[in-house]
């Protein structure tokens, strides 16, 4: 989807922005080429860090003093902003979390264990990372409910010709990720909880790599949970958002229990209380809230069709300069509508493992592995790949020193040929 | 010579190429499975035992050029040698990848593997280095399958 209002973004000048992208490693520029396992950070997101523990540190809800009120506006107003940010209808939606893993974790055990009955299916797709495949073989396995797969097509992406025949009556949950960390495939949200709501099944999405990357509008796809992490959107580790349906959210237990998330307590007995706090059991990660928040204005300053736009190019870029690496394959959807910024690609005389010391030797950080999708990548025939992912920050004079980079290690570890 | 050479020596690369040993045994004594799990990197080990001999050993695996010559190389230090003595080979090797070498009898009696040296400049590859030998011993221990974490 390329919106008409997309404008060129000044790569050059916002790279400024990140201070780590002036780091020297193993002696040459660092091309940061691992945006899929996490993000760099602008200064701001950095500032915001320094700003709250400098200035108005303290725990939040109930405190009546000054820096306690400061806190808890500054934080309730970060989760205003995220809620923005995916168009989710009132802030109360959204959730902190630690990180996607635990969004999908909390739909798991608070919606999952209420809801999966004996005979259940629930559905998901054969790229799923393992946060969001595991928690379902799991519950599945607890509630004698079993797992259904939407096949994967040769291209990548999913193969929809039997969609009926696999979301049914049956079906209790579709649990399915916006865009693949392996693959770079987009998946059509929409149209996926469309079919899963036409049979009465809730919808999960996993949008670790799709919210950082693209718009993102809850409303518009109407799934009833997404889940992703504040670290890949250049906010800090430690710091991610569940968003759900406020209907599901009230009729769900929650999945820690404790301080901040009750109304009245008794010796033998305690009520809930309200939404999103219900579901932050302790005192929640104040700092990074921020963080994330500085983040999400970061990007909307940006605007998230700019930064799509950018990747599309970037990859568009990518994929057709691995294309004079003939002894590479390159996994995914050539459409680059269809994929994010995420190419991974193989070779069989260089394993991953040393192409990836190889590379970082020039300075070029990769990820090289099973991507925490192991049953994918045993569908695909290889036990690990190398995989370079991009963000709003890379050149195309990246792509070419990481594509140079390929064609030195095919030659130092090849047959002496290349 | 930089880091790089220092990890892959041609020794290491040319073992990369052309792993000796790289078969499987019909009637092997013992057997073992390694997995790295960090990296997915699996090897299955074989050998034939006379007595406390090992009269024959070979492998196959699916892994990076570090972890095929070591294998490789490993078949060569150990054939002919008592379990005794390849158990102490190990130790010896291990303390090479994680300490490097010392110049010393240990380097000496290592042969063609302190080659793997280099390795300890790159502690995310150690395990790389040490899968076939995990299987090694796992084999001689009765372990089916082994792994490095
Ligand atoms: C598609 C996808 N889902 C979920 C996750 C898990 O994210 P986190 O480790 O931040 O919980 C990742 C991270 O790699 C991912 O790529």
């Amino acid at each position: 989807m390329i919106s008409k209002t997309a404008k060129a973004l000044d790569v050059q000048a916002l790279r400024a922005d990140f201070p780590i992208l002036e780091r020297v490693v193993n002696g040459k520029p660092l091309v940061y080429l691992d945006n899929a396992a996490t993000t760099q950070k602008p200064r701001s997101v950095i500032q915001s860090l320094v700003d709250y523990y400098e200035n108005y540190n303290a725990n939040v809800h109930r405190g009546v003093h000054t820096l306690s009120m400061e806190a808890t506006d500054m934080t309730e107003a970060a989760r205003k902003r995220v809620a923005d940010f995916i168009n989710a209808p009132e802030p109360e939606t959204v959730i902190w979390t630690r990180n996607a893993t635990e969004g999908m974790n909390i739909v798991a055990h608070s919606w999952g264990r209420g809801n999966i009955e004996p005979g259940d299916e629930i559905v998901t797709t054969p790229m799923e990372h393992h946060s969001n495949l595991v928690p379902w073989q799991e519950i599945a396995s607890e509630r004698g409910a079993s797992l259904r797969f939407i096949p994967l097509s040769d291209d990548g992406t999913l193969d929809l010709s039997d969609l009926d025949a696999i979301i049914t009556e049956r079906t209790k949950l579709l649990a399915f990720t916006h865009a693949s960390n392996s693959l770079g495939t987009i998946n059509p949200a929409k149209l996926l909880t469309e079919k899963a709501h036409a049979v009465g099944a809730t919808v999960l999405v996993d949008g670790a790599q799709s919210v950082p990357h693209m718009p993102v509008d809850v409303e518009d796809i109407g799934c009833d949970f997404l889940s992703f992490s504040g670290h890949k959107m250049m906010g800090p580790t430690g710091i991610g958002a569940l968003y759900a349906k406020r209907e599901l959210l009230e009729g769900m237990e929650p999945f820690l229990t404790g301080g901040e998330m009750v109304l009245q307590v008794s010796y033998e007995k305690a009520s809930w209380a309200d939404l999103p706090w219900k579901f932050e059991a302790g005192t929640p990660n104040i700092a990074d809230s921020i963080g994330m928040g500085a983040a999400v204005d970061y990007l909307s300053a940006l605007g998230m069709e700019n930064v799509r736009e950018h990747e599309k190019r970037i990859t568009e870029y990518a994929l057709e300069r691995f294309k004079e690496i003939e002894e590479v394959d390159v996994f995914g959807p050539e459409d680059p509508e269809l994929r994010g910024g995420v190419v991974s690609f193989h070779n069989e005389d260089v394993h991953p493992h040393d192409l990836g010391t190889f590379l970082d030797q020039q300075g070029i950080a990769v990820r090289t592995g099973h991507h925490c999708t192991m049953p994918l990548m045993s569908k695909l025939g290889v036990v690990a790949t190398a995989r370079a992912s991009f963000y709003v920050y890379n050149t195309e004079q990246e792509i070419d020193a990481l594509v140079d980079g390929i064609k030195g290690a095919l030659r130092y570890f090849g047959n002496g040929l290349a | 010579m930089d880091e790089l050479e220092e990890l892959y020596q041609e020794i290491v690369l040319e073992h990369n190429r052309k792993p000796r040993n790289f078969r499987k045994m019909d009637d092997p004594t013992c057997t073992s499975h390694g997995f790295n799990p960090f990296c997915g990197d699996t090897i299955t080990l074989y050998m034939t035992l006379d007595e406390d001999v090992v009269t024959d050993v070979s492998f196959e695996a699916a892994g990076c050029a570090i972890s095929k010559a070591s294998a490789s190389l490993m078949t060569q230090a150990v054939k002919g040698r008592t379990v005794d003595e390849a158990q102490a080979t190990f130790g010896k090797f291990h303390n090479l990848v994680t300490n490097g070498a010392n110049g010393g009898e240990d380097d000496e009696s290592l042969g063609d593997l302190v080659v793997l040296a280099g390795v300890r400049s790159f502690p995310t590859r150690i395990k790389c280095a040490t899968l076939s030998w995990h299987a090694l011993r796992g084999a001689l221990e009765g372990e089916e399958t082994v792994s490095t974490e």
